[in-house]
């Protein structure tokens, strides 16, 4: 486990830095390479972006425990966020989280036994007028169905 | 028709979009004097495509007026209602046309940076973004002396995470100054006491992606397209039970009729329409009677909805009216940012009589009481999250009361949704 950034990340985070006035600013685009940097936000990871913008650690947490997509668990390799919301519901999308459960023994929240997949529900990602829609990692998978699901999941090892 | 949005260029290069007029918008701003600029958008009649359709000329007086300086230009691009990607296709398919529009608005406003405040799962629309800023500077639209008028303007991303209440526009400000994303109170407005404490226009993608065409062809120009009271295109992304979901760009003031039966080509499968949301979400329902309503700001507000996002999301007969209304609450409960209780601990309370409605489990006064608690969140919150939730769940109750007494006398009528925890099926034999 490291417990501080890289060369890579710190030179991304130099950069952040000149695009706000104030360094507390940075912190969401600062936990997203912390994020990609650490796997998830563990205390290090905070401490680090802390060390970083020069700001009390208890200021990161604040921001980075407010939003979904900062992670406080270890994730599975892979992150499916599956939108059920309604528009991607009337087309089916429930059924697909069912799949997934059945298939890869994930409930929302959680990881798969073998690590490989986590599970969170979404709530409309901009996809609606090609539901039902998935993120997985950084891809966006569109006009799901219960083959297709598979079919696409079978490329996340 | 005159389309200006969307369809413009393409590809997404620079070079295309100035071989069809692309930055002359620009051009011409820079050679009025700010006051001139916002004279123009005032008189085009220009109204906020964010949802609450704010005027976007006075709301430029506004921060023009402030003697404060720096200015900062922000675009919402958090595009979190439910049933809304109209923003998404300007940044699929003309990012350069918003860039240009923000630097018209750091014209007009004398502001030097932006910041795109962009939602955290359009990580694709980063990408091109951040390519489009890069080619923008490279070809002097942005960056110092602009078009060589020595004026300086730049535009920065920045990638939200996730809460839908940072669209709203202070929680948006704070979010993007790295704190927990919740409303503040207004007064003071974002176009006196913004960003740092500078006054900030807050204006949504599509608003600004107008702005190119309102300075190149004219005000005089502008108020020729679409209503009279609110002129312009509109975007109108439309999703759920039609045979052609898309995003469709058409004259405001186009009827739900003639988006849904004939850009979006109907109800799909030959089915018939069971109800539409105009306007994403937290929009109110509104059944097919009402259809022949045309889509402006003025005219769905009459049918006691709202044009909202303009997403319209279209429902077929076989669809469960309660599961819906559910659905819809589970996400304002989850989206609520928990900062007043009338939306934190009502939405959680909507949410829950919904679910033993459509579990079987409901209780004879529960719409009485699905009523009561909408009541008392409306004008009683910090921000409109909650004004939405309960404005959604009065309007289900007003097009289809029928259904909501069926399902808590007899049960859900409609097929198991499989998988669904909360369902239960009600046929036993
Ligand atoms: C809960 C909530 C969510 C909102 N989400 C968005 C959004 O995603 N995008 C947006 O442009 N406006 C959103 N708004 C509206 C903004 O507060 C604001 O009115 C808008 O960005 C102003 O821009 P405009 O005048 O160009 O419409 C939201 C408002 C509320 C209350
Ligand atoms: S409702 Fe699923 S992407 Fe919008």
């Amino acid at each position: 486990m490291k417990n501080s950034f890289g060369p890579g990340a710190l030179a991304l985070l130099n950069e952040i830095k000149t695009k706000y006035p104030t360094g507390r600013a940075a912190i969401m685009p600062a936990l997203y390479v912390a994020q990609e940097e650490f796997g998830w936000l563990m205390p290090e990871a905070l401490e680090a972006v802390a060390d970083c913008l020069e700001l009390p650690e208890m200021t990161v947490r604040s921001t980075a425990t407010f939003y979904s997509m900062y992670r406080h668990r270890k994730a599975g390799r892979n992150v499916i966020r599956i939108c059920t919301n309604v528009s991607c519901m009337v087309l089916g999308a429930r059924t697909l989280k069912g799949v997934l459960e059945g298939l890869y023994g994930v409930a929302p929240g959680g990881v798969s036994p073998d690590g490989r997949f986590s599970l969170e529900i979404a709530d409309c990602i901009g996809a609606c007028g090609s539901g039902p829609a998935m993120l997985v990692n950084d891809d966006l998978h569109t006009g799901l169905d219960a083959k297709k699901i598979i079919e696409v999941l079978e490329n996340y090892k | 028709m005159t389309r200006y949005l969307l369809d413009v260029v393409e590809n997404r290069s620079i070079g295309e979009y100035e071989r069809a007029g692309g930055y002359q918008g620009l051009g011409k701003a820079l050679s009025m004097e700010p006051g001139q600029v916002i004279e123009e958008v005032k008189k085009s009649g220009l109204r906020g495509r964010g949802g609450a359709g704010f005027p976007t000329g006075m709301k430029w007086m506004f921060a023009a007026g402030d003697p404060k300086s720096p200015k900062y230009i922000a675009c919402n691009a958090d595009e979190g209602e439910p049933g809304t990607f109209k923003d998404k296709a300007i940044l699929d398919e003309n990012p350069h046309l918003l860039i240009e529009g923000m630097a018209i608005a750091g014209h007009a406003l004398k502001a030097e940076l932006g910041y795109i405040y962009l939602r955290g799962e359009y990580l694709k629309e980063k990408d091109i973004l951040e390519t489009a800023i890069s080619q923008a500077r490279a070809s002097g639209y942005l960056g110092e002396n602009i078009m060589g008028s020595g004026k300086r303007f730049d535009v920065h991303v920045h990638l939200g995470a996730g809460a839908y209440i940072c669209g709203e526009e202070t929680a948006l400000i704070d979010s993007l100054e790295g704190k927990r994303g919740q409303p503040r109170l207004k007064p003071p407005f974002p176009v006196n006491s913004g960003l740092w404490g500078s006054p900030t226009i807050v204006n949504n993608v599509e608003t600004l992606a107008n702005l190119p065409f309102i300075v190149r062809e004219g005000a005089g120009r502008y108020v020729r397209i679409g209503d009279p009271g609110c002129p312009g295109n509109k975007l109108f992304p439309v999703s759920g039970h039609v045979e052609r979901p898309g995003v469709y760009e058409l004259p405001m003031g186009t009827t739900l009729r003639e988006i849904i039966y004939e850009h979006a080509g109907g109800i799909k499968n030959g089915k018939t329409l069971k109800a539409v949301i105009p306007g994403g979400i937290s929009a109110p329902v509104l059944p097919p009677g009402l259809i022949d309503c045309p889509m402006d700001f003025v005219s769905v507000q009459k049918q006691g909805s709202m044009l909202g996002s303009g997403g319209v999301m279209v429902f077929d007969e076989d669809t469960c009216i309660v599961r819906v209304a559910h659905r819809a609450l589970e996400f304002f409960e989850r989206e609520s940012c928990g900062k007043c209780t009338p939306c934190r601990e009502g939405t959680g309370w909507l949410r829950g009589i919904l679910e033993r409605i459509e579990t079987r489990q409901g209780r004879e006064g529960d719409i009485r009481l699905l009523e009561d608690v909408s009541k008392n969140i409306t004008g009683n919150t910090f921000c409109p999250l909650g004004d939405g939730a309960a404005a959604a769940v009065l309007g289900f109750l007003m097009h289809f009361r029928e259904e909501f007494a069926e399902h808590i006398k007899n049960g859900c009528p409609f097929g198991p949704d499989d998988l669904n925890p909360y369902h239960y099926n009600p046929v036993q034999p």
